[in-house]
């Protein structure tokens, strides 16, 4: 369980996070979602008290942070896999995270068993170590201390695809036994397959959040049928926003499955039908970021990792 | 690299324990990580190599009459007053320039506690300095010394002042700074310049050098000259020279925000 209450943070004139609040249950998956520099990585170090909030509060199974003792038990944190001691070997550095927590040293081993990396890999330091090896360490050390919570920060990033498939089945598996994660990501089809809910973040401010199903529904649907007029009428008479498309059509704020239905309900042919999310998150995802992401905004300030 | 192993699960309904992490375990793990990565573990073999062929050279190279246990000893004070600080400011700053107090401070997320245990393991790692020094010493002691096994109680004390307040020395200048390059080059400049432009000023400063140079202050330690005085000079030239940087180096520890990059 986690819990965000109105999480902000400024640095001087610029705020980099802006009144984030948000919850993430038991047995979910929450995908952060945001273009580079949104508040996704301060919001997160907020979370574990890395980083003193401006104003707000977090908590992580019912208390903030910070006054979680010997936190490593409850509450496994990611925030950068490359944060390590480059000369200190992946073995040393999971070892010292379990005598820390108290926990026995065979535990570094099942550990690096469960990421998949072998003794040779575990023995070398690393600096020498590739991206996608250190998020397995990294992975690794959250799990360490058989927690409830986890929080990853980007922890897809530099992964091979066998290397997300394998971690997507690993959170899933979490999750359904009642773990909560909280994984944030800039990349949509890495979130896409793992996340129940999903928190979309643009220039700090919480743009939309909801479950995936219910931020997929935002898409609507296209459908071109006999009498576009008459179907406009009866779909705005049904409660949906409605809009006639120059292109012959209408996009309607439904279910694809509602709008056949109500073709048929008026007796209408249906000629074309589709959902308009065939994109994906990907879509919605620029849409609701569209005017925060910095591609959009020439000349705008740096914004804090 | 890949693996289907599922993860132990997650006991989903256990409240955290509010009982922190106990304090000796805390030092333990600082202590390690003072040897445990490849420039720690360098450091602490020159320490003790540098320490090592000062003595040997040096006893060589010293009159038979010379040959006392408490000189061999002597020796030792060069070396490893300029490189232990160095352990002590590399303890700190690491987990800012290595980046690794991400997950030192989420593990224990009380950081007053942190600094405690980095102090308490950098005083055990002098000590543990100073007996391989005294080993040393009796080492080249029986094997060309001249004289009686001189060394007290007192001396052993005043020589691990001596040792623990340089590497508190550089533990302080390492929080104040949190970056090794500056901390250490500030560790040396500094008081040397101090010395210097006090020396500069000659006689009209003097007091100053008395009270307030720990250059001038430790000699006594190492000659074991310690009385009252001498005794209160260290305290308070240690006071502004570790003290200070030491308050000012907590208050940042503590409220700095701790980022990846």
């Amino acid at each position: 369980m986690i819990n965000v209450n109105g999480l902000t943070k400024r640095y001087g004139e610029h705020t980099a996070v802006d009144d984030v609040t948000f919850t993430v249950p038991p047995g979910t998956v929450a995908g952060f979602l945001g273009p580079n520099g949104a508040g996704k990585s301060t919001t997160m170090r907020m979370i574990v008290g890395l980083t003193p909030p401006t104003d707000g509060s977090a908590t992580v199974l019912g208390m903030p942070y910070a006054q979680i003792g010997n936190p490593g038990l409850s509450v496994g944190v990611l925030l950068d896999a490359s944060a390590q001691h480059q000369g200190r070997t992946g073995r040393e550095v999971l070892a010292l995270g379990a005598r820390l927590m108290g926990l026995p040293s065979s535990r570094v081993d099942e550990m690096l068993t469960l990421v998949g990396l072998n003794g040779t890999e575990g023995a070398r330091r690393v600096g020498g170590y590739s991206l996608g090896m250190r998020q397995r360490l990294g992975i690794a050390h959250a799990l360490l201390g058989d927690p409830q919570v986890l929080i990853l920060d980007e922890p897809a990033n530099g992964l091979d695809p066998a290397g997300i498939r394998w971690m997507r089945d690993l959170l899933r598996g979490f999750a359904a036994r009642g773990g909560t994660v909280l994984l944030s990501s800039h990349l949509l089809n890495e979130v896409e397959a793992v996340a129940d809910r999903l928190v979309v973040i643009g220039r700090g401010r919480i743009v939309a959040q909801g479950t995936k199903d219910e931020l997929l529904a935002r898409g609507g649907a296209m459908v071109r049928t006999s009498d576009d007029a008459r179907f406009a009428q009866a779909a705005q008479a049904a409660g949906w926003s409605v809009t006639r498309l120059a292109s012959g059509g209408v996009s309607v704020e439904a279910e694809t499955d509602d709008v056949g239905q109500l073709a048929f309900d008026q007796g209408l042919v249906v000629r074309e039908l589709r959902s308009a999310d065939s994109a994906g998150l990907e879509d919605l995802f620029l849409t609701l970021t569209a005017d925060t992401a910095r591609e959009q905004v020439p000349g705008a300030e740096e914004v804090p990792a | 690299m890949s693996t289907t192993t599922a993860p132990p699960p997650p006991a989903a309904t256990t409240a955290p324990t509010t009982r922190a992490v106990p304090f000796t375990r805390l030092v333990g793990v600082e202590l390690r990580k003072l040897y445990d990565t490849r420039a720690g573990m360098w450091l602490l073999i020159s320490i003790v190599g540098i320490t090592a062929a000062v003595m040997i050279i040096g006893a060589l190279t010293m009159k038979s009459a010379d040959k006392t246990l408490d000189n061999f000893m002597g020796l030792a004070g060069v070396p490893q007053g300029i490189l232990l600080p160095i352990l002590g400011i590399m303890a700190v700053t690491s987990e800012w320039s290595q980046r690794t107090g991400l997950t030192t401070f989420t593990l224990e997320p009380r950081r007053l506690r942190v600094m405690g245990a980095k102090i308490a393991a950098a005083v055990l790692l002098a000590i543990v300095a100073l007996v391989i020094v005294v080993a040393l010493g009796g080492l080249l002691w029986a094997l060309a010394g001249t004289g009686d096994w001189t060394l007290g109680a007192v001396q052993m004390g005043e020589l691990l002042v001596g040792q623990v307040l340089g590497i508190l020395f550089g533990l302080a200048f390492g929080m104040a700074l949190l970056n090794t390059p500056a901390a250490i080059v500030a560790y040396f400049a500094l008081p040397m310049a101090w010395s210097i432009a006090l020396s500069i000023a000659g006689d009209r400063l003097e007091f100053f050098q008395r009270w307030f140079d720990t250059g001038t202050t430790t000699n006594p330690l190492f000659n074991h000259h310690m009385d009252g005085e001498a005794w209160a000079r260290l305290g308070v030239s240690h006071l502004v020279w570790v003290g200070i940087p030491l308050a000012i180096g907590l208050w940042r520890v503590l409220h700095r925000e701790v980022k990846s990059a």
